[in-house]
Parts: structure tokens; C-alpha cells; sequence
């Protein structure tokens, strides 16, 4: 009965709090890409050989962001019929949607306004009992490229 | 040092080629984090901790490379990649790769 109660409270409090956190996480993503509009992000592994940038350097950017009980509970139950699991479909574009963001913020204070050749890396990060840390780190990293500064 | 995972550098020709650089951690993360994670766990959100603790090992693993790099003679390091992968429970290896280059210019 008592497993029952604190089984129930924690799958409360997952809801409650992991979709307050997600809901937040998300406004904040939203402002940001509209702030970081102007810095292009291109997958090509070649720049055009007409751009001539004045310097270029590596900029990287990472989140982990970790489960809540209640999204474990629904994938848990997801892994008995199959089919999408949407809960852990957020938490992964939000991961990735934050790691962007911090490797912009970093190319912006560069004052670069391009990121070439894009690459996201995926890690899953679990361990204790039974997985008991459940989360994804996602790294984004690329090269920026700072323009030539034009004479005004 | 010049870094960059782009293969070439716009404006500025590559002299030589000294072959592959890498650098690698090892790293583990400590009890107090571990419990702030497993509370987090039932909330969601970022796990703040971790995202340090990675980011500190990245840059480790990539100033061990530039550090070989420089050994070597190189003034850039190209084509570089990132790549993780948990060795144990716990522990993650985060590794960095490179191809060292002298380019042209200071």
C-alpha cells in the first residue's frame, strides 16, 4: 500500500515538475533561436571557395537533460506495445535544440555569422541500479567562420 | 593553434600534412553530483552537473591533442571530431581527434 502511495506521488510529482521544466525549457528555446536567427548554421563540409573569413575556429556546445519518473513510467509502458515514444521524442529535441543554442551563443561572441560543417553527437548517460540516472547529452559542434569586417 | 572541423581553411594553403593528433579523458563523476542527478531524475530538467563535468573532460581531451599538435610542429589542427563512449559504469571516455597541418601565413 505505502509502495503504492510513494509510487503514485513520484509519478505526480514527475508530471508536474518535468512538464513545468519542459514547458519553461521550451519558451526559452523559442526566444533564443529567434535571438540567434542571424548566425547560419550549414552542414557542408566546404565553404564556398569565395568566402575568405578572417579568422575560423571550433565552437562547441553540449546539454544533458535528464528523464523525469513520469516519462520513464510512459516509455515503460511504451516498450510493452511498441510504436512511438513521445515523451523521450521531446527530451531529445529539447537536448539538441539547447546544444545548438550554446554553440551559437559561443560563435556569437566570436562574432561569427556562419557555423560550417554542423556535426550532433548523441550519448545516453545511465547507471546505478536498474538505470536509476537515465539522461542525454548532446553535443553540437562546428566551425565558425568571423567575417571580414567591412570599412565604413 | 588554429582548431577547426572543416577540412580546409578558407584563404590560407595547407604546407604539410603531419598526420593524425588525438587526445582523450577518462573521466568519472562523483557521489554529490550522482545524488543531485538521481533527484533530478524524478523532476526532469537539465542536469547541470553532468553538463559541466563533460564539458571540463572536452576540453581536457582536446588541449591533450592541441598539446600533441604543437609537439609535432603544427600551427592548426583540421578536421577535428568529438566522440564519447561510456568505458564503465560511471566513467565516459571523451575523445578528441584531429588531422595537425602547417598552413601557410603566421
Amino acid at each position: 500500500m505505502i509502495d503504492l502511495i510513494v509510487f503514485v506521488t513520484l509519478l505526480a510529482l514527475g508530471y508536474g515538475f518535468g512538464r513545468m521544466a519542459e514547458t519553461g525549457h521550451y519558451r526559452s528555446i523559442h526566444r533564443r533561436e529567434k535571438a540567434f536567427r542571424n548566425i547560419l548554421l550549414i552542414a557542408a563540409r566546404f565553404p564556398p571557395p569565395d568566402l575568405v573569413p578572417r579568422k575560423t575556429q571550433l565552437v562547441a556546445g553540449s546539454a544533458v537533460i535528464s528523464v523525469d519518473y513520469f516519462k520513464r513510467f510512459v516509455a515503460g509502458l511504451r516498450n510493452i506495445f511498441g510504436g512511438r515514444v513521445r515523451s523521450y521524442e521531446s527530451l531529445l529535441d529539447r537536448a539538441r535544440r539547447e546544444a545548438i543554442l550554446r554553440m551559437k551563443s559561443q560563435a556569437r561572441a566570436l562574432g561569427a555569422d556562419m557555423v560550417f560543417n554542423i556535426k550532433l553527437e548523441t550519448a545516453s548517460i545511465s547507471k546505478g541500479r536498474r538505470n536509476a540516472i537515465g539522461a542525454v547529452e548532446v553535443l553540437a559542434y562546428g566551425t565558425a567562420c568571423v567575417p571580414q569586417k567591412h570599412e565604413a | 593553434m588554429l582548431v577547426s572541423n572543416l577540412e580546409i581553411v578558407p584563404g590560407r594553403r595547407v604546407l604539410k600534412h603531419l598526420g593524425l593528433v588525438q587526445g582523450s579523458t577518462v573521466r568519472a563523476k562523483h557521489v554529490g553530483r550522482d545524488l543531485m542527478a538521481g533527484l533530478k531524475n524524478i523532476f526532469g530538467g537539465e542536469l547541470r552537473g553532468y553538463t559541466e563535468l563533460l564539458n571540463e573532460s572536452r576540453e581536457e581531451s582536446l588541449s591533450r591533442m592541441l598539446e600533441e599538435a604543437r609537439a609535432v610542429g603544427a600551427n592548426a589542427v583540421l578536421n577535428v571530431r568529438f566522440s564519447t563512449s561510456s568505458v564503465a559504469q560511471g566513467a565516459a571516455e571523451l575523445f578528441a581527434y584531429g588531422t595537425a597541418v602547417v598552413l601557410e601565413g603566421e
